[in-house]
């Protein structure tokens, strides 16, 4: 919780009153350059020594790509695609750095039962408020782009924190600034726009005429952004969602509407039971019905 | 099966079986509403504060559910010969506005069941089948991985759509028990008056009756 004392909450899961007026704090992004990347992993070791998780060691299954998915210690993870592209014949090695996309239109907090456990700060991040968890695992249904890790012991949901701990003291994440390349690069959206805008201009000037930006707007945009050189076929890059949306179902499930539905007809049931008590009266057994059951049972009738 | 001092003669309704796991049914049921609606809505997760605050109230509840699952099959096998559906209850449940109105003289003689039981009867069978299965693969602590990401929304949202509807079932159940004053004792002494059978389910009472299972004054009567 310490991001959240120097950072302004604007959204909290399960809790009604969290849009506070922001105070002005621009909104920050990570810009992810598919195209600098060169997969040396530095990311994923800076991750993990941040934020101090340990993934136990695996087996080597004939791909770069260690561990094999996200997990609760991995928040990061680079994924690698082998790929033929059909028009040069050219084998391309696409990496993509994955984990938590921070979306302006958070899933994740949206199934979230629990008041704070999860929180959106003014300045975009999302992150875990671990005290407030209760291990539910709603998040995980939650999120459209897969990435919320469910935890055995302790049985918590863990995910990226963009770094929101060193974010809050005017530091970049420990990802961003590991990167040898400067593939991942950390500031403002505003200037990270600016930035991929260059990117991209120079993408296409070499070849790449459907190099652009992934910054979906299904998810009302996300503070992880990537520069993508085929950013038409967003799927190439290890099944990068190419409209990601909060599910559907999500949306019914939380839905105000429903919940208010559901909550109506209990107390509209429970009223008109007790109209209907207080107006008509108990259905009583009456004298005579207790008279022709002692005949009946005396075998008299 | 016995005569009191005041003439009334009480018969046998539920065994002591069928009481204990209705109420062990009961108290489960109470339980996971509590606990399932600090789930489902905000503004309600303060009851997870009667579980012990919400992780235990997480916890917990997929076991209680597991324990009102095998509670209600065992009244469902007790209860399922009752229950069968017979052209009776079709008329009996098309003159609804009569049984509201409390003009049980308008109506088909009843059994042991009459349609609006057995209807809640079938109804919570079908829904507890529904919660069943959708809350056992919303049980993250185990069965993460047994289905996938798209199959768990689905299942969440079928197991609040059939906590909700079971609910309203469950509020309707309580308001027949207190608006039918002497049916609360069939599921806490055992025993009914012959009144209240003669009222609410004649043909049973004659079955009772005549298979010899209601004999005047031959016990004492139950206490109240």
């Amino acid at each position: 919780m310490d991001a959240a004392r120097t950072m302004t909450v604007v959204r909290s899961s399960a809790t009604a009153s969290a849009r506070t007026t922001p105070r002005f704090e621009d909104e920050v992004t990570k810009l992810i350059d598919v195209s600098k990347c060169i997969g040396c992993k530095a990311c994923q070791a800076a991750c993990t020594e941040w934020n101090d998780t340990v993934q136990p060691i695996g087996y080597f299954t004939g791909s770069y790509q260690n561990p094999p998915d996200l997990t609760a210690n991995m928040f990061t993870l680079m994924r690698f695609n082998e790929w033929v592209n059909p028009k040069s014949g050219e084998l391309e090695w696409l990496i993509r750095k994955d984990g938590c996309m921070h979306c302006a239109d958070p899933g994740c907090l949206a199934a979230c039962p629990a008041p704070g456990a999860i929180v959106q700060y003014a300045n975009g991040i999302v992150d875990f408020v671990h005290e407030n968890c209760i291990g539910c695992g709603y998040c995980v249904k939650g999120c459209p782009f897969d990435i919320p890790r469910y935890s055995a012991a302790p049985a918590k949901a863990y995910k990226c924190t963009l770094c929101s701990d060193r974010v809050a003291v005017g530091d970049g994440p420990a990802c961003a600034k590991a990167c040898p390349t400067e593939a991942i690069v950390f500031g403002t959206k505003g200037e990270m726009l600016h930035h991929a805008a260059g990117r991209i201009t120079d993408l296409k000037s070499r070849g790449f005429e459907s190099a652009g930006l992934y910054n979906p707007d299904g998810v009302n945009g996300t503070h992880v952004m990537y520069v993508l050189p085929h950013a038409d076929q967003p799927e190439l890059y290890s099944n990068l969602p190419s409209d990601p949306h909060v599910s559907p179902w999500v949306r019914v499930w939380k839905g105000a509407a429903k919940t208010y539905v559901s909550l109506a007809a209990m107390a509209a049931l429970i009223v008109g039971a007790v109209v209907h008590h207080a107006a008509g009266g108990a259905n009583r057994v009456s004298e005579k019905d207790e008279q022709a059951a002692k005949k009946l049972i005396e075998g008299k009738e | 099966m016995a005569a009191d001092q005041a003439g009334i003669t009480f018969v046998k309704r539920h065994a002591l079986d069928v009481r204990i796991t209705h109420w062990i049914v009961a108290l489960c049921f109470i339980l996971l509403a509590l606990s399932g609606l600090a789930f489902f809505f905000p503004p309600f997760f303060f009851l997870t504060a009667l579980f012990g605050g919400g992780e235990t109230a997480r916890i917990l509840h997929p076991w209680i559910g597991l324990v009102l699952a095998l509670g209600y099959l065992y009244l469902f096998l007790r209860f399922v010969g009752a229950c069968l559906w017979h052209s009776d209850d079709s008329r009996w449940i098309s003159r609804l506005g009569q049984v509201m109105s409390g003009h049980d003289e308008n109506l088909p003689e009843v059994g042991k069941f009459n349609a609006g039981q057995k209807l809640y009867f079938w109804a919570m069978a079908l829904l507890i089948l529904v919660l069943l299965a959708s809350g056992v693969i919303t049980w993250n602590e185990y069965f993460a991985h047994a289905t996938s990401i798209p199959a768990q929304r689905i299942a969440v949202l079928a197991h609040s759509i059939a906590a909700a509807l079971a609910i309203l079932g469950f509020i309707v159940h309580i308001h027949m028990v207190t608006w039918e004053p002497g049916t609360l004792r069939a599921m806490v002494n055992g025993t009914v008056s012959g009144g209240w059978g003669w009222k609410h389910h004649r043909k049973w009472l004659r079955e009772v009756v005549s298979a010899g299972r209601a004999k005047p004054g031959t016990n004492a009567p139950p206490a109240e």
